[in-house]
């Protein structure tokens, strides 16, 4: 095993908790984050359940300490707000004494405001500070700005496989020498483009989403952010640094098989994981724990879980999805799901996948239903998305 | 870990057509608010039924990701890797509109499936059937050198020997109707170039721009990326030591550097960051691009397109300088990219003949 970069600080909003210490209660309690929308008005309200995190944005923006006005979207105020205790975990009270970049991520950015205000925007100036908060990049700007880093800060969208990528950028820039230090995550809210966007799809399922099982209708959408801050193992060490874990692992393949299903083999899935493996030296027979993709759809879950029996063949590790907890979080579900492998490494706990009743008939493959106590050493964490991107990290024990 | 790595080949859609030996002695400048590529035909390199159904982005992005992988005589990239700012805008925008047109009813999904920001890479992939690294970069001006460093990162790391980097961003109509209305693109019936820009905005345009580039030098080799770095926010005056800072890095002399290719776009706050820059590199031709390639959040990949140009050829198009200043130079060697928009998203890319 190589000795991977050092996670120092980690931090999460999400449907079930505003701290790391809540989303971790609620694992253990085996509590979801799922309701109806309460935030904005939509037709779809009474059909789907949603993991949305019941603050407005006002009350957000004060959390922070914003003044007003401001142009910070949904998307933006979560990623702040995650980001913030990540860099409180990681007692970064200077975070330009080291080189520091943020690699973020986000597939909506500024939407919420835009399907908002735009109709305005031709006729009226009043909105027009949120036309320049449209484009994903403003997200990463703001929240920079609002940590006060100048450096490096850009952001990756792949979709549902962006934050877990921006996490292996973040880790690459600082094994090649070019970064001391990074923050990195994602941040997505809920928006009517996506929630109409999966509809339009036919993958939400109008019940609570059941991974891996026989009878899944479809996925939860949800919204959050997460960031984690990383740093090269001679920094933290030299800082006197209280390590979480270290991301051991990362890859990154493509399906190439269709926009947005995914393969029947589960190709660009299984090469993630190939790869991931390589870069950590482990092999399957060292992981774990699997955190899935799992979104529960019946696409996702039954090419997910080809690839996983193709790398692991008879030694599948334990694995769960926690997309029941949070619902998919698309472009932050990589770093939502990268703190809820760390907790797993930290505590010694597998999250439970919840609502799973009925194997699938095609795999023998059954997720972790119950909380488990067990120690691990590495975890790995699956994040695949529109496009054919896949990814994968490990995370081991500190 | 530095190494150099190589631009082998090159492709591109842009208001001045299709990348080819004459597209700069051909150019002509752009006048208006907002100018549309001067398309190929897609025929033959994309299926009529795509043809019909794709946004104007992915069609160009197709085009010159093939160009470019024809010219470097390479099949199959180890990696794909785009930057772009607003993405699939197009569907994104149609998907918006029947959303707010039929308020949340008869939604198909083909507009939605197109409009992620990672559409692109992901049609490329699926046409070459590359299974190799992906990801897509979206972060204004540094779109594409946010893709240009992880290209870096790949073919320096050993991770990858070919990689296809590229960037892209396309018009679409709302998208470009909310810009003008907040005064990013000048007015509709506005008739400036970049030189005689007068009146708030710039001219906005679209284009894609690819680049094969490899850790090995080969006879189709341009020039050689040497180094690239980005800087989230700066004012004018601490340009100079985000500039001297990357030149100590890469041990260069200021007066080592032949050409600096600015982003000068008409904007008169943008434009101070580029004068700035030319101010401190006396001994640099100063060379611009965006009275050819417009403004976009991908533009800039125009500049690396000039500067491979530049080095390859030994030679400058004349439309390319930005002042009178006669260059006696029949040799060029180091060429220094520089790019920002707004005070944001600042980047510096070094380029060398090989």
């Amino acid at each position: 095993m190589n000795g991977g970069v050092a996670v120092t600080g980690m931090g999460i909003i999400s449907s079930v908790g505003d701290t790391v210490e809540e989303n971790l209660q609620a694992i253990l309690a085996g509590k979801n984050g799922l309701s109806r929308i309460a935030n904005f008005p939509t037709r779809l309200q009474e059909h789907i359940w949603v993991g949305e995190i019941k603050r407005s944005n006002e009350e957000l923006s004060d959390t922070i300490g914003l003044s007003l006005p401001h142009s910070f979207t949904r998307t933006t105020l979560l990623g702040a707000y995650a980001a913030r205790q990540a860099l409180e975990v990681a007692h970064m009270e200077d975070v330009n004494d080291l080189r520091t970049g943020l690699i973020s991520s986000t597939s909506v950015g500024g939407m919420d405001y835009t399907e908002r205000y735009g109709p305005t925007y031709l006729t009226s100036p009043e909105w027009h500070r949120y036309i320049s908060a449209h484009p994903a990049g403003d997200s990463s700007h703001k929240i920079a700005h609002y940590l006060g880093i100048k450096g490096m800060v850009t952001t990756v969208s792949t979709a549902c496989s962006s934050a877990a990528n921006a996490i292996m950028t973040g880790a690459r820039l600082i094994r090649s020498g070019r970064l001391d230090r990074v923050i990195v995550g994602g941040t997505d809210a809920l928006s009517k483009f996506t929630i109409n966007g999966f509809h339009s799809l036919m993958i939400l399922s109008d019940a609570l989403c059941k991974p891996f099982d026989k009878h899944r209708k479809g996925l939860n959408l949800g919204e959050g952010a997460a960031y984690l801050v990383l740093e090269s193992e001679d920094a933290a060490k030299q800082q006197g640094k209280n390590v979480l874990a270290y991301l051991t692992g990362y890859g990154n393949a493509n399906d190439a098989f269709h926009q947005t299903a995914s393969s029947e083999n589960g190709e660009g899935a299984f090469l993630a994981m190939q790869k991931a493996l390589a870069t950590a030296q482990l092999t399957s027979q060292n992981i774990d724990y699997v955190n899935a993709h799992g979104t529960a759809t019946p696409n996702n879950d039954l090419s997910e879980g080809r690839a996983m029996q193709r790398i692991f063949k008879d030694n599948m590790p334990l694995f769960s999805s926690t997309k029941p907890f949070t619902g998919h979080t698309l472009a932050a579900a990589g770093a939502i799901e990268a703190v809820y492998s760390i907790l797993a490494l930290q505590q010694g706990i597998v999250p439970p996948n919840l609502h799973f009743d009925t194997p699938m008939e095609e795999l023998d493959l059954i997720p972790q239903t119950a909380l488990q106590h067990q120690s691990l050493s590495h975890v790995l964490s699956n994040s695949f998305g529109f496009g054919g991107n896949c990814s994968s990290l490990i995370f081991s024990k500190a | 870990m530095k190494r150099s790595v190589f631009i082998n080949g090159i492709g591109a859609v842009t208001t001045q057509g299709v990348w080819r030996q004459e597209i700069f002695s051909e150019a002509q400048v752009l006048d208006h608010a907002i100018t549309s590529a001067n398309q190929p035909a897609y025929k033959g390199v994309i299926s009529p039924v795509a043809i019909r159904r794709m946004s104007s982005g992915i069609k160009m992005g197709i085009y010159a990701a093939r160009q470019a992988l024809e010219e470097a005589v390479m099949s199959m990239p180890d990696a794909i890797v785009t930057g772009t700012g607003l993405g699939c805008s197009e569907d994104s925008d149609k998907f918006l509109r029947s959303l707010w047109e039929n308020d949340e009813q008869f939604l198909t999904p083909t507009s939605f499936i197109q409009s992620t920001h990672n559409t692109v890479a992901a049609q490329i992939a699926l046409q070459l059937q590359c299974k190799g690294y992906n990801v897509t970069y979206v972060n204004g001006a540094i779109s594409f050198e946010s893709a240009l460093l992880d290209t870096l990162l790949l073919l320096q790391s050993g991770e990858a020997k070919n990689v296809l980097l590229g960037g892209v961003d396309e018009i679409a109509q709302q998208t470009y109707a909310f810009l003008q209305a907040g005064g990013y693109i000048k007015a509709a019936d506005t008739c400036e170039t970049v030189k005689t820009s007068a009146s708030p905005g710039v001219n906005y345009a679209e284009g894609a721009h690819f680049f094969s580039i490899g850790r090995d030098k080969t006879a189709s080799s341009y020039a050689q990326v040497v180094d690239v770095a980005l800087k989230n926010e700066l004012e004018v005056p601490e340009t100079a030591s985000f500039l001297q800072g990357f030149l100590a890095t890469n041990d260069l002399p200021s007066s080592a550097i032949d050409a600096v290719i600015l982003g000068y776009n008409g904007d008169k706050q943008d434009d101070l960051f580029y004068a700035a820059i030319q101010h401190m590199l006396p001994s640099a031709v100063p060379l611009y691009y965006k009275h050819l390639s417009g403004q976009f959040d991908s533009c800039s990949a125009f500049g690396l397109m000039v500067a491979a140009f530049v080095l390859k050829q030994q030679t400058v198009p004349p439309i390319l300088h930005w002042n009178e200043k006669n260059p006696s130079k029949t040799t060029w060697k180091n060429i220094l990219i520089y790019s920002q928009y707004k005070g944001k998203d600042h980047s510096l890319v070094f380029v060398s003949a090989c």
